[in-house]
């Protein structure tokens, strides 16, 4: 939704590059991934978002290293930062000092940087898989329903109706509370993660197997794939070799756009008390407890919402870039 | 038209009886498949044996889903006895469940908090698709301008905010802070002027978050058709602008619209469950999340049902608007 506003100005710069480099260089094909990237590199929107994006999953990734070095372990208790009597932090603004670097928690004095460093790593593990999940089921279930139609394409598709009309949500919720605590020998928080990636992948996969069955059932009709039939290659190869590449654009484009989706279905999960199991870091239960008191301790409450926030925003501002950078309507 | 009419209204019962039954296979499967007993999930973990008896054979349990499946419907229309040998209880038609663990119908449960609901998601659909496509609709006729950017800067916040968190700030804000709104729900019935004062705030916050997608989604589509060749033929006839787009420009931008509405409209019939648990409305959503902390699976069944009616009541609704507000769609 950002790149538009910058057209002129990336035309603009285009026709400038364009006339610099022709005397220079001889004219050459540019694949489209390539024109993609040239586009994607010139918005500024998108390539903060993405450097935002690269940065959560580097905190993510490093989290015992950062708390180790800046922060408390997550679940360690500090009473002396609180105040007995009101069980607020001591100090203003959420009892941020230079050893507690976003305030602590009300009433256990828990230190909230290292709990919003390991949140990142819940929120972006469960919304990664859970897409992957939704991009496997609906990539597979998308082409062979447009490239078989018929009978199959019926059936799929109205599976695929069925699932959207479902109170997503509430289903979520409802089905991983029926999950128990333990499950194939694994127990606590390992399950529920599973548990929440499998149910908020699976109820994505409508969405992603919709486009691509759109896009299939258009594709299936070039020339490039008769031309392929009429040389006598085989269903698996049209499909994989044919038809693949050419829907990977619409499937990045989703993709990118579905983790911020999943980002905020997680952590509304957590919100509600159905998502990873306490003691385990997660922005949304974060949220949940500040609940009780953001009258006293607004900061408690502020800084996992801005988490949330700004990881769900980098996420779409990345994804907008994408889609315009991947459009081929958007060189006008 | 009236043919399209019934064989709609057919696929719709058709589907609604799929929702159930795949509603009931989930959550008789689910346990079974884990490994706990359902019976167990009606009446809580310290119910005693002959209680969780009598509720196995007052729902049949050990009958096959297909035979529960029939009963529940039948139950809808013509009522319904839980009896086992010792007792019975009658559930009078509409039967949509009996909850064991508050010993009552779920019908007049779900009719009591229904008018919630609706009261939250009318009038902040009001808000949204009015505020959403105007500012859409303005912003793509400046494209490009301050407004445009700021316009679309809000909305990508809009969408990347949490509505929990929004919720809890502009509670802290204009309820505690400021003491603006305040109160409880009321009925409209008992008091407009308090109604009104109750559902404010939950209103503009539900508002703001769906305005936000609202505009993104008036913008792209009006630039769309903007460029559509019919638009050019309008301009070429010398018709004044504001009949260029708001008669002919606007008929084809409000097909996708609808179409979102319609889905976003029927989902929040059956509870908008994270704005209700953050403003504490006794809505369909709260019931469905105290149902689900307190396993009450009949309740579950009834909320699905209502939002998944809603859901595919309201797409039928949209399908029928699309062929009086855009004339290239002809039904048949």
């Amino acid at each position: 939704m950002t790149a538009p506003l910058h057209d002129t100005d990336a035309a603009q710069t285009a026709a400038v590059d364009l006339a610099a480099d022709l005397p220079v260089k001889a004219i050459e094909g540019r694949s489209p991934w390539r024109i993609a990237w040239i586009r994607l590199r010139r918005d500024k929107f998108a390539l903060a978002g993405g450097t935002v994006v690269v940065l959560l999953i580097l905190v993510a990734l490093f989290a015992p290293l950062i708390v180790g070095a800046l922060g408390h372990p997550p679940n360690e208790f500090h009473e002396d930062q609180i105040d007995p009597l009101f069980s607020t932090p001591k100090g203003s603004w959420g009892g941020i000092n230079s050893d507690f670097l976003f305030g602590v928690e009300p009433t256990n004095g828990r230190d909230v940087f290292s709990r919003i460093v390991y949140g990142a790593r819940v929120s972006l593990l469960v919304a990664f898989l859970s897409a992957v999940v939704a991009v496997v089921i609906g990539t597979v279930f998308g082409i062979v329903a447009g490239f078989f139609g018929g009978w199959v394409d019926a059936v799929i598709s109205r599976v695929m109706d069925l699932l959207l009309a479902f109170p997503q949500l509430l289903f979520i919720i409802a089905l991983v509370s029926v999950v128990p605590d333990s499950l194939w020998g694994l127990t606590g928080s390992g399950v529920r993660m599973g548990v929440l990636i499998a149910v908020i992948g699976f109820f994505g996969w409508p969405y992603i197997g919709r486009i691509v069955r759109g896009q299939t059932l258009s594709l299936r009709e070039r020339e490039y794939v008769e031309a392929a039939r009429s040389l006598g290659a085989g269903r698996g190869y049209i499909l994989f070799r044919e038809l693949l590449p050419n829907l990977v654009a619409p499937i990045t484009v989703y993709t990118t756009l579905m983790i911020p989706t999943n980002v905020l279905t997680e952590a509304a999960l957590s919100f509600l008390g159905t998502g990873v199991k306490p003691p385990t870091a997660s922005w949304g239960e974060m949220l949940a407890r500040a609940v009780d008191h953001y009258e006293a301790d607004p900061i408690f409450m502020i800084i996992p919402g801005l988490a949330i926030f700004v990881t769900v925003l980098a996420f779409n501002l990345f994804g907008d870039g994408v889609r315009d950078a991947l459009d081929p309507k958007g060189s006008r | 038209m009236f043919a399209y009419i019934v064989r709609r209204l057919f696929a719709v019962i058709v589907m609604l009886l799929v929702v159930i039954l795949v509603t009931f296979g989930i959550f008789f499967a689910i346990p079974k498949f884990t490994g706990s007993d359902p019976a167990l999930m009606y009446v809580g973990k310290q119910a005693d044996p002959a209680a969780i008896e009598g509720i196995r054979q007052k729902l049949g349990l050990g009958e096959p889903i297909l035979e529960q499946f029939w009963n529940f419907v039948r139950g809808i229309f013509a009522g319904r006895d839980y009896a086992s040998a010792n007792d019975s209880v009658h559930c009078p038609a509409p039967c949509f469940g009996y909850s064991f663990r508050h010993e009552s119908p779920i019908w007049p449960e779900l009719t009591s908090r229904l008018p919630v609901t609706l009261s939250l998601a009318g009038g902040a659909c009001v808000l949204w698709v009015t505020g959403g496509v105007l500012t859409g609709v303005v912003s793509a006729l400046k494209r490009g301008t301050v407004w445009d950017r700021t316009a679309m800067t809000v909305a990508l916040s809009g969408v990347s905010l949490p509505i929990y968190f929004t919720a809890l700030l502009s509670l802290a804000v204009f309820k505690y802070k400021l003491g603006w709104v305040g109160g409880e729900y009321t009925s409209f019935g008992d008091d407009p002027g308090s109604w009104f004062g109750g559902l404010i705030l939950p209103w503009v916050t539900l508002a703001f978050l769906y305005a936000a997608m609202y505009a993104r989604l008036t913008r792209a589509t009006m630039l769309e058709v903007l460029g559509e060749d019919y638009i050019r033929t309008a301009r070429a006839k010398g018709l004044a602008e504001p009949v260029v787009i708001g008669k002919h420009a606007m008929r084809s931008t409000m097909t996708p619209i609808l179409t979102v509405l319609g889905m976003d409209l029927g989902a929040l019939v059956g509870g908008a469950i994270l704005t209700e648990t953050a403003f504490s409305l006794p809505g369909l959503g709260q019931a469905a999340v105290a149902a689900i902390n307190e396993r009450d699976l009949p309740m579950i069944l009834g909320v699905t049902l209502i939002t998944a009616s809603a859901v595919v009541f309201a797409n039928l609704v949209v399908d029928l608007l699309y062929a009086v507000i855009d004339p290239r769609v002809r039904l048949s």
